[in-house]
């Protein structure tokens, strides 16, 4: 039955990465925009917070809590709103830790899981490849089987925090089948390059990655012979991603919002006229719309539904209104809204990598 | 718990309703577009049959407010939204003259006693199919319903009505084809503003309320637009909605107002059906072609076609998510105020642009009347006008969000 209720854990869980995000995120993303770093404090306290290990099982030592995505959507949006880099960063592990705890193998999971409970561990996934027309569907990664171990060849992009990972997991394209490969960081043939200079999100370190005849065994194939499902992580990741994107856009929406019933001009509130009162509007519009969209994707997964078109949808609508609305709030603020004293410019910049992102995140 | 998913009642009334879409209107749907003013009346008789006189906003005149909360969760609105869509989805012009309580009927749940709703609704229960409608415009104003010039002076037992209203959907059916009625919005005391506007229910055939004309319009043309000319016309004085007394506040005109509240979302879900329907057509016109919509490919790997369609669908989509939140408020008696302007606003231009879309993405097809594409396109069209423009709904949602009052930010 259709219903917009959080769950009280929900409730409880976005009042604490909200008030986290407004403390010890937003303070430090100026900062960490200009450096291009994080404070390693800011990611201890995010472990601390259970953005990692909270869903994983008790038996490889996490909290064994719900993993749901819509609950996932929620706290990606908070920690977003506070600064999206920090929260990617943040939100990394998981794109090890969750592939591995849904369709991992047990050998899998007791070897890979432990890691990320005891202190922010830091492991990737590399999906992306450095070409136009990209596609998730079919990736120029490969996988080939030879004498019972796999040869991985390939370039990757957008891997965060590769440099510092112990372990990536690699998506490649095997045949016609897609497959994912935990990756030692050490293994030969994987080359982390030199750190990649973006638009924006420049505190998170992304890195690409080139694979030639990497050979890893058997059992590093994700899931083992039955595989894991690849195109449902893609589309964990495109929720993840619209979540991002949500909430930065509101908070580029309340900031503008605040500043124009702030600032005067001809003796009112610029926000009493209709010019920029209906920009501010059709923002409030598009957050909600795309909220919308996001947590419909989510409870699909949830339910184990397929979700393919839909975290899609949300992730592409999501991305196209974040950065309309960052744009619209540099331009509710003037010229305030282009320099670097004000966070607009920096939420502008960060906007336009969501449609160019795909999976470097995860619900 | 968040869910999207329809409860199983509300989702078997939807199958229902789309087989009766495409079972009883879409055949007629091209006839009554080009005879404008005559009524499908076999199909009007069907729907009044079938109805059992449910007002636009699922509220049944008959059930007893007690009983229904003991039914569990309501989902009145969201249900008669699914409804309007689907119907919508059939053709939105025949959809708007299916006879039932309307927006008049919206207007006496919103503002009426308990006993105005039993004595103005019970007549919807049966005999012959009845409209009743809401005459809110005037010549000199639409969205600025403060300033409107219709008066009522009480005269003895009796209110006296004297003013124009135009654009008054199923106006005709209501004030002369039927034993309906008309909700009238005219001002106790024009110096008072909106503190002096009330509502009057004026029940079909009273002497002085005459339809002078009926519109011809761009689509929606198997629903009648009236004028209204009311001259001297004399109601009962327990017809006025809510209390008579003009207070310092606007309260009253609040609870006119608290009218929109309810039939915004309706409004966004019937211009969901009609945007519903052209994406269909569109999509598997192109399956036919070998150009199925493909979903979760690279976005440079996408045609055009694909690119300018799935905007099209997740825009309208978005706009149908709105749509049942607002929906959802009001079942749950939550003030949706800006929700369901949210949603009216998104929802209008949503369907405008898809409609338009469709059409250019059929190329000859779309611009001819042999296909309904180009129909659905004029008829989109009066979502983004209608139960208040794009435009008025965007002030709403801007004054809702700054807090600001209607001085603030006109």
């Amino acid at each position: 039955m259709f219903n917009l209720e959080l769950t009280e854990d929900q409730q409880l869980v976005r009042e604490t990465v909200r008030s986290f995000a407004e403390n010890e995120i937003r303070p430090i993303a100026r900062d960490s925009d200009e450096s291009g770093s994080i404070p390693q404090r800011v990611a201890e306290q995010g472990f601390e917070l259970g953005l990692i290990h909270s869903a994983l099982p008790e038996a490889q030592g996490g909290f064994g809590e719900e993993r749901s995505a819509v609950t996932g959507a929620i706290v990606a949006e908070e920690l977003a709103w506070g600064d999206a880099s920090v929260a990617m960063h943040l939100l990394t592990p998981r794109l090890v830790a969750y592939p591995v705890m849904d369709g991992g193998t047990d050998a899998q999971k007791s070897n890979v899981l432990p890691r990320f409970t005891k202190e922010f561990h830091a492991a990737t996934a590399a999906i992306v490849e450095p070409r136009f027309d990209f596609d998730t569907t079919r990736f120029a990664t490969t996988a080939t089987r030879e004498n019972g171990s796999y040869v991985l060849n390939g370039h990757k992009c957008f891997v965060p925090l590769a440099e510092e990972s112990d372990l990536i997991l690699v998506l490649a394209q095997e045949g016609d089948e897609q497959a994912g490969f935990l990756v030692e960081r050490a293994a030969s043939g994987l080359n982390v390059l030199e750190r990649e200079k973006n638009m924006g999100f420049k505190p998170l370190s992304t890195y690409e990655v080139t694979l030639e005849n990497v050979t890893v065994p058997a059992d590093a194939r994700l899931g083992g012979d039955q595989g894991f499902d690849v195109s449902r992580m893609v589309n964990l990741g495109r929720v993840g991603l619209a979540s991002l994107a949500v909430g930065l856009a509101r908070g580029a929406y309340e900031f503008a919002m605040d500043y124009a019933k702030d600032r005067t001009a001809f003796g009112v509130p610029i926000a009493q006229k209709q010019a920029i009162a209906f920009i501010l509007a059709d923002m409030a519009i598009e957050v909600d719309a795309s909220r919308l969209l996001t947590w419909e994707a989510a409870v699909k997964l949830d339910k184990g539904e397929d979700a393919t078109r839909e975290a899609y949808l949300a992730k592409r609508y999501a991305s196209k209104a974040a950065l309309k609305i960052a744009d619209n709030a540099v331009q509710v603020l003037g010229g305030h809204g282009y320099i670097r004293d004000f966070p607009v410019e920096l939420w502008f910049r960060n906007a336009r990598g969501f449609a160019s992102f795909d999976g470097m995140t995860i619900v | 718990m968040i869910d999207f998913e329809l409860s199983k009642k509300v989702q078997e009334q939807k199958d229902l309703i789309r087989s009766v879409a495409e079972g009883a209107m879409r055949p007629i749907a091209r006839e009554f577009d080009e005879r404008e003013h005559e009524k499908p009346w076999d199909f009007l008789k069907m729907m009044w049959d079938v109805s059992g006189g449910r007002s636009m906003t699922g509220e049944d005149s008959n059930e007893e407010p007690e009983a229904a909360k003991k039914q569990g969760p309501r989902e009145n609105t969201l249900s008669a939204a699914i409804t309007i869509e689907e119907l919508s989805w059939g053709d939105a012009g025949l959809y708007l003259t299916i006879p039932n309580p309307g927006l008049g009927g919206a207007a006496v749940q919103a503002a009426g006693t308990p006993e105005q709703k039993k004595r103005f609704l019970a007549p919807f229960q049966g005999g012959e199919p009845k409209w009743a409608a809401m005459a809110i415009t005037e010549p000199h104003c639409g969205s600025d319903s403060a300033a409107l010039q219709t008066t009522a002076t009480r005269d003895g037992d009796e209110w006296v009505l004297n003013g124009t209203k135009i654009y008054c959907t199923a106006g005709q059916m209501a004030a002369e084809k039927s034993d309906g009625f008309v909700v009238v919005w005219a001002t106790l005391d024009k110096e008072a503003g909106r503190a002096g506007i009330k509502s009057f229910v004026v029940p079909a055939h009273t002497p002085g309320m005459t339809v002078v004309k009926v519109e011809n319009k761009l689509g929606i043309r198997a629903s009648d637009t009236a004028m209204i000319v009311f001259e001297d016309c004399r109601i009962p004085a327990d017809n006025i909605l809510g209390s008579a007394e003009v207070m310092k506040s606007t309260e009253g005109f609040k609870g006119a107002m608290a009218t929109f509240d309810a039939t915004r979302p309706l409004v966004a879900a019937s211009a969901l059906g009609i945007g519903q329907a052209a994406l269909d057509l569109v999509r598997e016109e192109l399956a036919k072609r070998g150009r199925p919509i493909r979903y979760g490919v690279g976005e440079s790997n996408l045609t055009t076609i694909e690119t300018d369609f799935i905007e099209a669908e997740s825009d309208l989509h978005a706009a149908r998510l709105l749509t049942w939140r607002a929906a959802w408020m009001m079942d749950r008696g939550q003030r949706n105020n800006l929700e369901a302007s949210m949603a009216k606003a998104k929802a209008g231009l949503a369907v405008t642009l898809a409609t338009q879309k469709a059409v250019e993405l059929m190329g000859p097809l779309g611009y001819s009347r042999k296909m309904l594409l180009e129909k659905w396109m004029r008829d989109a069209k009066i979502n983004d006008i209608f139960e208040g423009t794009q435009q008025i709904n965007m002030l709403i949602v801007a004054r809702r969000i700054l807090g600001y009052s209607s001085k603030e930010l006109s």
